[in-house]
């Protein structure tokens, strides 16, 4: 079974894109949660942030991902680097389900004046078992929700969680 | 009869040229006149006897001439001056341009390879290249894809070329070749991919394949005698390239060796560092891990081992030990010895005799470095060799899933492949560093072949409680492992610096000064803003009886990374804002060469 079978199993990814302005919608503030994960009213995955500063265990999560497989060419926190681009930027101009599809498929622009060539995680289970957790981590970071640096005070990773994560990852 | 004969005075006949061919190269190495290989020297001092510009006039230096490459990534490595034509490199696509001296600079020829764009994200940290080498009439290209072309020095056409490793795999290339006697020795970067380490030899004339050395592996992948192969004086033992690692571990477990190899052809020894242990979490990898991070004394001809000495076993912070070895003859303990002297990504500066392999210096380059207390210098001890560990920021210690604060040197080091430079005059080593720190939380991670094998989360900031830069550039007595003065620099100092018997001391800076200091005191002379960052190296050559300073501006490689958006400040405290100076601010990408000269 491949990495996307399995999210696709889990339910972790929704199989059918399905096509929404992602301007005309509210793509961040969290309509309701379910299992320590935060979504949308649109059911796309988003951070949740209580009055406390407290982060949710995806967003933290994805702090640690993003820093681990993104980091070395888009630059520390989502800030971008002298070759790849600000992904907190990214993770709130596009849409939820073409974010995930440059991911996993990757995507190239070899022109003349640059050479921008995004490879395809959609095999790598250490991005695609995390990859909503890195979504909502940039977005936050898009709007400044949660600050440069890593977060401070955070949920427990609820069992839900553990058990997806360990399933993706085949353990 | 008569044939054999043939065939035999051939053979007599290839050696005596190949020998002329390496004698060739010496004798342009020896002319500072030109520029001949990126390292100045087989002794990898990046010194020049050239004199015309120096302390007392560098002040008056002027721009003579410039030129795009057209090409906007991070551009490391410098240009080479063979007689009358320079030779410049560019990042991926990899171009190289022939320049005709004699004619301002005339292109007399370009060459572009062709290669697969999806080599580009499979580069750890930018697209660089450390530049093009001279040999046989030939230059040689190793492009980012692992092919090692061999061009018509004269006309650029393709005289051979040979595929060195997979890039499919993350087999990637930043570095340049070692040419030497009638071989091109060539390494392999990728050590985030989890690839196996190794350097390998190609017969000049033809590229065909001489031999290969792996990092990690059997004795016979590692060109290792059990008995003969030494470590700190001791025979290694059998299967010292797997008995030191879990399982099949080895086969994925980097130690590669992208580094700058240096060359004692009195003692037919050439000598390397390889990198990191992959994965960055070391929990995943019990063990010493050898070869990964370890100063390599290999023979020219057969590749065979003739020394080691791993200066981190079993890694836990992504210190890769490829930098540069400096040769020099100096006198230690009233004794002229043959030394060699590398800096470390670990932040401790190593002086060893490069014909026995045993450890004389070993101490802090850089006064922030926490991680250790030091090298067991006792013979006698069972710990002879080996640094000792403190507990608070070994993350192998404080375990998976725990992030380790405040730990000096980041993983960038101390100082990353920028190499060094050494004044025999002055005897001291000038030291390009990086003062930077951070936090380090290692997790576990599956390995799929051409994917990144990572496994930890960094975060990197400014040494704390100093001056609040990045970096330093400092002067160094690889006798006594002293720093003799240090310049405080607002980022990494990422520039290849040039030493000359003017006693000037030439560097970069990520800004894009190209700045010129007094040798002896590090007191300032001159500085001229270039006009992009610069990670390249310094390089001088000498044209019509006038002496001449070359440098690659274009920011970007590691430094491109963090640097470019600024790092977080951890005096802040835990998710603090901490924006700190953004190289953003300073400077933006672009490739081009300046070159300096005296006003006529």
């Amino acid at each position: 079974m491949t990495v996307t079978e399995r999210l696709l199993l889990l339910g972790l990814l929704t199989a059918v894109p399905f096509a929404a302005a992602a301007q005309d919608v509210d793509n961040i503030t969290a309509a309701y949660s379910e299992d320590g994960r935060y979504f949308t009213e649109d059911d796309v995955p988003t951070y949740n942030i209580r009055e406390d500063g407290t982060v949710d265990w995806p967003t933290y999560s994805g702090f640690r991902r993003y820093h681990s497989e993104c980091y070395v060419c888009h630059g520390p926190e989502g800030e971008g680097s002298s070759y790849a681009p600000a992904l907190k930027v990214s993770a709130i101009d596009m849409d939820y389900y073409d974010f995930l599809d440059v991911v996993a498929n990757g995507r190239t622009k070899v022109t003349a004046s640059q050479n921008l060539v995004m490879p395809a995680f959609g095999e790598n289970p250490n991005v695609m078992c995390f990859l909503n957790d890195i979504y909502v981590y940039l977005k936050a970071r898009g709007t400044d929700a949660v600050p440069r640096g890593r977060p401070g005070k955070r949920d427990m990773k609820s069992e839900a969680i553990r058990e997806d994560e360990n399933a993706c990852l085949g353990d | 009869m008569k044939k054999i004969l043939l065939l035999i005075s051939g053979i007599a006949l290839c050696a005596a040229s190949m020998a002329v061919a390496n004698d060739d190269l010496v004798a342009k190495m020896d002319d500072p006149k030109q520029w001949a290989i990126q390292t100045g020297d087989y002794k990898n001092q990046r010194y020049s006897e050239l004199d015309e510009i120096n302390a007392d006039n560098v002040g008056g230096l002027q721009v003579a001439w410039t030129f795009s490459t057209g090409v906007l990534r991070g551009h490391e490595g410098s240009p080479l001056v063979i007689g009358d034509t320079m030779y410049v490199h560019t990042p991926f696509p990899n171009i190289v341009y022939a320049l005709d001296l004699a004619n301002d600079g005339k292109i007399l020829w370009k060459y572009e390879p062709k290669q697969d764009p999806d080599v580009i994200p499979v580069m750890c940290c930018d697209t660089v290249n450390r530049g093009v080498a001279y040999g046989d009439g030939k230059i040689f290209l190793h492009q980012a894809d692992t092919k090692v072309v061999a061009l018509d020095a004269k006309t650029g056409e393709v005289v051979w070329e040979v595929q060195n490793g997979d890039a499919s795999k993350g087999e990637t290339n930043t570095a340049t070749v070692l040419p030497i006697k009638d071989k091109v020795i060539v390494g392999i970067s990728g050590g985030e991919f989890g690839v196996r380490g190794s350097i390998t030899a190609y017969d000049m004339a033809s590229g065909e394949l001489a031999w290969r050395a792996y990092s990690t592996g059997p004795d016979s992948d590692i060109l290792m005698d059990p008995e003969k192969t030494t470590h700190l004086g001791k025979p290694v033992g059998a299967d010292s390239g797997t008995n030191t690692w879990e399982g099949d571990q080895w086969k994925i477990g980097g130690g590669t060796t992208w580094g700058w190899y240096s060359v004692d052809l009195d003692e037919n020894l050439m000598y390397y560092g390889t990198g990191n242990p992959s994965t960055w979490n070391p929990t995943q990898r019990p063990g010493d891990n050898r070869w990964s991070m370890t100063i390599m004394a290999r023979d020219i001809d057969t590749g065979m081992a003739k020394w080691v000495y791993q200066m981190t076993p079993h890694d836990e912070w992504d210190y890769d030990g490829v930098n540069e070895m400096i040769l020099t003859e100096q006198e230690f303990d009233g004794k002229q010895r043959k030394l060699l002297t590398h800096f470390d990504r670990n932040g401790l500066g190593y002086t060893l005799d490069r014909v026995s392999g045993e450890l004389l210096v070993a101490e802090k380059f850089d006064p922030a470095v926490n991680w250790t207390t030091g090298v067991d210098m006792d013979p006698k001890s069972s710990t002879y060799g080996r640094p000792a560990v403190v507990a608070q920021y070994s993350t192998e210690q404080n375990g998976e899933d725990v992030n380790s604060t405040g730990i000096c040197p980041a993983a960038l080091g101390s100082k990353d492949q920028q190499p060094a430079a050494y004044s025999p005059k002055t005897e001291l080593m000038y030291v390009p560093t990086n003062h930077v720190c951070m936090d380090y939380e290692p997790f576990r991670v599956s390995y799929i072949a051409g994917q990144p094998y990572v496994g930890a989360t960094l975060s990197m900031y400014p040494a704390p409680d100093s001056h609040g830069g990045m970096g330093n550039f400092i002067a160094w007595d690889n006798i006594t492992g002293t720093i003799k003065w240090s310049l405080p620099e607002q980022f990494s100092v990422w520039s290849g610096p040039l030493a000359t018997a003017g006693d000037v001391v030439f560097y970069g800076t990520l800004e894009g000064y190209l700045k010129a200091v007094n040798a002896e005191t590090g007191e300032e002379l001159y500085k001229f803003k270039t006009p992009s960052g610069i990670i390249g190296n310094v390089m001088t050559y000498e044209f019509d009886g006038k002496q001449y300073i070359g440098i690659l501006s274009g920011v970007g490689g590691w430094a491109g990374i963090g640097l470019a958006a600024g790092l977080t400040n951890p005096s802040d405290g835990l998710g603090a804002v901490g924006g700190y100076a953004a190289l953003s601010d300073y400077t933006a990408l672009g490739g081009q060469l300046t070159v300096f000269a005296l006003p006529n």
